[in-house]
């Protein structure tokens, strides 16, 4: 059984506006101490999915429906006591920004004991202990002397680790990553990045990794979803992903990739803006935007399916095999050449 | 943490002295004539008036006096004799603080009782009945005068329904012996009740809506969602996650309102006949009393002051970014 396995998971918020589609048939599974990447440019619903998963939305405005199974129990339809169990216990999550995360007003030693007694019946003293030991494995310099400090007495990068630890602090059976380093300079971000890789071998928890930089999938996931409006596009193993990529939108994140070698700055970036999740676009939510575009994408809306070559790559798009394969094949000659 | 405290200090001192002085000023430049009080308003002779003159130091420049008034405050605690009435201004002050005192916390305590429970039972359920009347509430609360919801209560909970006194105060400690009056803590409360809502309703109102947004807001916070990530139940994320931060700014909102209530209280002594601060002032203004006058101002800078402080370092001690700065 699957660790997690979510299936057509659907959330859609109420607005002043009208309702929101933030999620809209999500599937994937998530494996035993495997790493899945969700990438995907801002507002495609990564967040909200793993929120939905987490059952952190605002229930007065949110309907979700679906299934998130979790070693086989439905998290959407679970109580919201058994939720609190099972969040920060078997599941926990790291969010995006590491200046906010942290409660202001707590020392990071009181917020580090609270994670451990709210699922552990142990005394202050053995929670501490324990919380002492995650800063020093998240790297923490002196961490004795700064478990009783205050959030704002850290750098962002040190949060970040702060948080790391408190989401390791129980030993998860996954960790979803909401962005993890976005909010960081490019250094701290390598640096975070070892850190959750090191992390992962010691602890063998599961990630989930959003992100909106495949550089950082290349780096850290087995598996790979990529969002676009709501909705998956392609859905593969990240050395298939790399090699044989199968959508558009996916071949536009790859023109973007950062490149170290010249800077920092994305290359080639996709034209146009995301579509509007009040009301997307008919057919192929990418189509304002596919320099591929057919008339059948603008009527009709490609399903999600496995491609004739490998049945764990999954892709949602009407162009023919042989114009994906040539293109794809494009993109990498003249990304390797690049490179080299 | 011990700059900061050197800091509000300091400031305090100077606010105090720019206050006195612009107070001093303005008293000095009344068209009353002290020296002439002191001889019996218009039958004045000038022998009586030469002698006052001097002794009350108004012949010397305006700096030296406001030295002498500083040193008399400061060095002996005293904030001078009436001219009109020739009593001890302390002694005046010593009588009315207390009213004014049970009226301004009395009263705050109210408003924050109220303050607080709607305030935060809305914030949690947004929309909901309770949330709607709280916000007619807040909406008569901020448009009323003290003084027609005095009335109003006085005529509904006093002349009609008889549950409550409507007029005059009862000595928190017991009432002077054979005076006949009432005294003692259940008096005192049960002569206050109405003063204390009809004072606090504007301010209940103001904080209503202040706590209200202030949750909500805090609710939304990234921390409070790292909270429920945790597994924290709804109970622990409200009290120790949200309310802290939430009522950080309510601190020193209070420490300011408790300054501008104290201006409010005049009315609320005046409709039901409490014989504090603000109906000595106002006393003093018919009598053409200056220096009572300008001893309630004073002695109500000071105690504004004081209460700023009081806060400022409250605030530092709950707010760790000002603790360790
Ligand atoms: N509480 C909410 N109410 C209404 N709309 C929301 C809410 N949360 C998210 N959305 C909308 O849902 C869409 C998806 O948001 P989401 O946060 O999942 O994007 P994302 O992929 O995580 O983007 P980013 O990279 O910027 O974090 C966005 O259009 C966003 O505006
Ligand atoms: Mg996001």
């Amino acid at each position: 059984m699957a660790l997690l396995e979510v299936k057509d998971l659907r959330t859609s918020f109420k607005t002043e506006d009208g309702i929101v589609k933030a999620v809209d048939g999500v599937s994937f599974t998530v494996e035993k101490g495997q790493t899945l990447g969700i990438v995907g440019e801002s507002g495609s619903g990564k967040s909200v999915t793993c929120l939905t998963i987490m059952g952190l939305n605002a229930k007065r405005t949110t309907m979700s429906s679906g299934e998130a199974l979790w070693k086989g129990k439905d998290l959407l339809r679970a109580k919201s006591s058994e939720l609190r169990k099972i969040r920060g216990d078997e599941m926990s999550m790291i969010f995006q920004d590491p200046m906010t995360s942290l409660n202001p007003v707590h020392t990071i030693g009181k917020q580090l004991v609270e994670a451990v007694q709210l699922h552990r019946d142990v005394t202050v003293r053995v929670a501490k202990a324990r919380a002492l030991e995650l800063l020093k494995a998240v790297g923490i310099p002196k961490a004795e002397g700064r478990i009783d400090d205050y959030p704002h007495q850290f750098s962002g990068g040190m949060r970040q680790r702060v948080m790391i630890a408190m989401a390791l602090i129980n030993d998860p059976d996954l960790l979803i990553a909401d962005e993890p380093t976005t909010a960081l300079d490019v250094t701290t971000q390598a640096q975070i990045l070892n850190l959750m890789k090191r992390l992962q071998e010691d602890f063998g928890s599961a990630i989930i990794m959003i992100t909106h930089d495949l550089g950082v999938v290349a780096e850290t996931a087995d598996d790979v979803v990529v969002m676009y409006a709501a909705k998956v596009v392609e859905h593969a193993k990240v050395h298939d992903l790399f090699n044989r990529p199968q959508h558009p939108y996916t071949w536009g994140l790859m023109g973007s990739l950062p490149r170290l070698e010249t800077d920092t700055e994305r290359l080639v970036q996709i034209p146009g803006q995301p579509p509007s999740l009040l009301r997307p676009p008919s057919g192929c939510r990418f189509h304002p935007r596919c320099p591929y575009v057919m008339g059948v994408c603008r009527t009709t809306e490609p399903k999600l399916l496995a491609t004739e070559r490998d049945p764990s790559h999954l892709q949602a798009c009407h162009l023919d095999q042989e114009t994906k394969d040539r293109e794809a094949n494009k993109l990498i000659e003249s990304t390797m050449a690049e490179v080299g | 943490m011990f700059r900061y405290l050197i800091r509000r200090i300091l400031w305090a001192i100077f606010l105090f002295l720019v206050i006195t002085f612009v107070t001093f000023v303005i008293f000095f430049m009344a068209p009353n004539n002290p020296a002439r009080a002191m001889c019996g308003g218009d039958q004045a002779g000038p022998v009586c008036l030469k002698t006052a003159t001097e002794k009350l130091g108004l012949d010397k420049p305006l700096p030296v006096q406001y030295g002498l008034f500083l040193k008399r405050l400061v060095w002996e605690h005293s904030l001078g004799t009436s001219y009109a009435t020739s009593q001890s201004i302390n002694e005046t002050i010593k009588q009315a603080a207390p009213v004014t005192a049970s009226l301004v916390f009395g009263g705050a305590v109210c408003w924050m009782i109220i303050g607080l429970s709607v305030g935060i039972f809305s914030a949690l359920r947004p929309r909901s009945l309770i949330d709607r009347a709280a916000m007619v509430f807040v909406l008569i609360g901020v448009s009323a005068h003290p003084v027609w919801i005095g009335l109003i209560f006085s005529y509904v909970f006093g002349v009609r329904l008889h549950i409550t006194p409507i007029a005059n105060y009862a000595n928190f400690f017991g009432a002077p012996p054979d005076s006949g009056l009432p005294g003692g803590p259940v008096q005192w409360a049960y002569h206050m009740i109405l003063p204390w809502m009809t004072f606090a309703i504007l301010f209940a109102a103001l904080y209503v809506r202040m706590i209200r947004a202030n949750v909500m807001e805090t609710l939304n916070e990234d921390y409070v969602r790292t909270a429920r990530a945790k597994g924290a139940p709804e109970q622990r994320i409200l009290f120790s996650h949200v309310l802290r931060n939430a009522l950080l700014p309510v601190v020193t909102m209070l420490g300011m309102d408790i300054g501008v209530a104290l201006g409010g209280a005049i009315f609320t002594e005046y409709v039901y006949q409490l014989p504090g601060l603000g109906r000595t002032s106002v006393i003093a203004i018919q009598a053409e009393d200056l220096a009572t006058l300008e001893g309630v101002v004073v002695f109500a800078t000071i105690a504004i002051l004081f209460f700023n402080l009081i806060v400022d370092l409250l605030y530092a001690w709950i707010d760790p970014r000002i603790r360790l700065s």
